[in-house]
């Protein structure tokens, strides 16, 4: 198990080289990111335009450029941003923080609903309950983030008007000033995590409830549960004990797998509520032409991607004896 | 013993079967028609692409005529209302419609040619072409849509089908993955070592044997993708890095509508509520084309 672990991650490395340099190229072909400090009224001297190119690395040729950068990560430096203000390495990790913070709530709801609407659909296949809990997992599979964010947002504000109060916020991960210790710091960081969290859930768990009653589904039609139930074991009995014990194990890879591309999914739900996390993070950079900041972001969900990955398959392997990795 | 058995008269002609022959073709078809939400969504969205494209046509507002009327709420001149500058909302949603529904089938035909080409090829000829065109495809999964979008959108015009371009050159990978996961298993069949014994070439193998038998799963991925790309489409102009005004889809208008939710809720709520109703419904055909090919998944449990 070790072997393979260490030998999937080195096969990862040249995948993140190879999609680094990519987008490497992209960002730098895309436009000149001193554009904004040339357009400047009155103009910069050409010193001073010269003194940032030389800052950027933008003197270099692109492949050194490159060199540069991925020599620089591997000392923990992830090179000079075109804002000058901006320590890349400092502000991906803050970010990083804002983001996980955002999904890691999300997900565990996510996971809970859709287990248990999955399985509730399971047993009671091709009932009125099973329809209302498959039109509503197909409906917000259908449902754009953003509108649906937008929309919560709205219901919250409408809400806040009504009660008179902020119950809800609806802007940010946390307010500018917080009066008050620990707990008022808390309340006020779960009243910013509500309607995020709502939106992130309910999107992911039309697509997991779908997963979880087909392997659900799969279970219960198996012989050993047959068996089982053949034996005099209780419905009941079998259902959880049984059956949902083996459904569960294709969902940790799904969740795994999803919960690394949420770390770059959640971009939408930041940018309508405003949070400053990865995903505000990388379109503020792609404006800026900051290829440097970009390549960080990208490092970031690369690894999380190629981590989550590995987990799940190991996960696999310890939930499944059936499966052995050499 | 025997005079029992000498009761039984010997058949003398081919028992005739009451069962009705029925092709591949047949059996799939009235699979799907089984499948009401499936068949009821098929109904809604040739609906919806008549109304968009037909009515687009007909419909007395042009998307970029401006109108009198300003910000006035639904009425029975302007079905959905008007925006500040009085372009008739309907006429806009018709033609975000027709945008997005252009777009997201672009996507599925190319992503959809492209990854099963691909993924056949990997698939058939396994060994070292297939670690390299499977590394290639892993490859464009970690290239993240976000950024390569907003880079090449930045960099170009932003027209329909370059946003629909850059989307299909990042969903093919998906589509070969499936493709060559149903081939590594075909091609293990003993029809295909018959063909193969008969001289049949690699091209003439993968053409008529491979591909037509992992259509079933091809169709139902490259739906689901249609379903995908018309969300990913609106993200994507919903953040600006799509579709660019003065052309418009349905994330664009969802976004502009953005900040008036509270004061002319309908520029909102109707082009969302259209991008809701088109991925259901072809998510539902989604779901009834894979009952339909894949009966085995519709379990009866005793």
């Amino acid at each position: 198990m070790l072997t393979y672990t260490i030998r999937r991650l080195l096969v990862s490395i040249p995948v993140i080289i190879a999609s680094t340099f990519i987008v490497f190229l992209l960002v730098t072909l895309s436009g000149d990111p001193l554009a904004n400090l040339k357009g400047r009224n009155p103009p910069p001297s050409p010193q001073v335009v010269a003194v940032e190119a030389e800052r950027l690395h933008l003197d270099q040729p692109i492949l050194q450029r490159y060199w540069t950068w991925i020599t620089g990560v591997v000392h923990a430096d992830f090179g000079p941003s075109v804002r000058t203000n901006v320590d890349i390495g400092h502000e991906i990790v803050t970010r990083f923080g804002v983001t996980l913070r955002l999904i890691a709530v999300a997900v565990v709801l996510a996971l809970l609903l859709a287990v248990f609407v999955g399985v509730v659909s399971a047993v009671k296949q091709y009932s009125g309950i099973d329809y209302g809990f498959t039109f509503a997992a197909f409906l917000f599979l259908s449902m754009p983030s953003f509108w649906f964010a937008v929309l919560l947002k709205q219901g919250g504000i409408s809400l806040n008007n009504l009660v008179g109060g902020q119950v809800v916020s609806t802007i940010g991960e946390r307010s500018v000033i917080v009066e008050g210790g620990t707990w008022a710091h808390l309340t006020d960081a779960a009243g910013h995590l509500v309607l995020p969290t709502i939106s992130l859930a309910l999107i992911s768990f039309g697509a997991w409830s779908r997963f979880q009653r087909a392997s659900m589904l799969d279970v219960l039609n198996s012989d050993y549960v047959l068996f089982a139930r053949a034996k005099g074991l209780s419905r009941r009995r079998v259902v959880v004990k049984h059956a949902l014990r083996t459904a569960l194990i294709p969902m940790v890879t799904i969740t795994a797998l999803d919960f690394a591309a949420l770390i770059s999914g959640a971009v939408i739900t930041e940018t309508v509520f405003q949070w400053r996390g990865l995903g505000d993070f990388l379109v503020s950079s792609v404006n800026e032409r900051d290829a440097y900041a970009v390549l960080a972001w990208l490092l970031v969900v690369a690894v999380a991607v190629i981590v989550f990955n590995l987990i799940a398959d190991l996960l696999y392997a310890l939930l499944d004896p059936r499966i052995r990795y050499e | 013993m025997s005079e029992h058995l000498s009761t039984v008269a010997a058949p003398t002609t081919r028992p005739v079967s009451t069962v009705k022959q029925r092709s591949q073709r047949e059996l799939v078809l009235r699979r799907f028609l089984r499948h009401k939400a499936a068949v009821i969504s098929l109904v809604l969205f040739i609906a919806i692409v008549l109304l968009a494209f037909v009515g687009g046509a007909v419909w007395r507002y042009g998307y970029a005529d401006i109108t009198p009327a300003a910000s006035v709420p639904p009425s029975a001149e302007h079905p959905f209302g008007t925006d500040n500058l009085g372009h008739d909302t309907f006429a806009q949603v018709l033609r975000g419609t027709q945008r997005s529904i252009e777009i997201a089938l672009l996507i599925a035909l190319l992503a959809g040619l492209f990854g099963t080409l691909w993924g056949a090829f990997s698939g058939y000829y396994r060994g070292l072409t297939d670690s390299i065109m499977m590394r290639i495809a892993d490859l464009v999964l970690t290239l993240p849509l976000l950024a390569v979008a907003a880079v090449l959108t930045r960099a170009t015009s932003g027209s329909w089908w370059f946003v629909a371009l850059v989307i299909a050159a990042l969903q093919w990978a998906y589509v070969s993955r499936v493709v060559r996961g149903v081939v590594l298993s075909l091609r293990e069949k003993e029809y295909v070592e018959a063909s193969r014994a008969l001289g049949a070439t690699d091209r003439w193998i993968i053409f008529r044997h491979l591909i037509p038998n992992a259509l079933g799963p091809i169709i139902v991925n490259v739906t689901i993708l249609v379903a995908a790309a018309i969300l990913v489409e609106t993200a994507l102009s919903f953040l600006g890095l799509g579709v660019q005004p003065p052309d418009t889809s349905l994330g664009l208008l969802v976004s502009e509508a953005d900040t008036a939710v509270s004061t002319r809720p309908w520029l909102f709520y109707f082009p969302g509520a259209f991008i809701v109703l088109i991925a259901l419904t072809i998510n539902f055909i989604g779901d009834g084309l894979r009952d339909a090919f894949d009966p085995t998944q519709r379990k009866v449990r005793p």
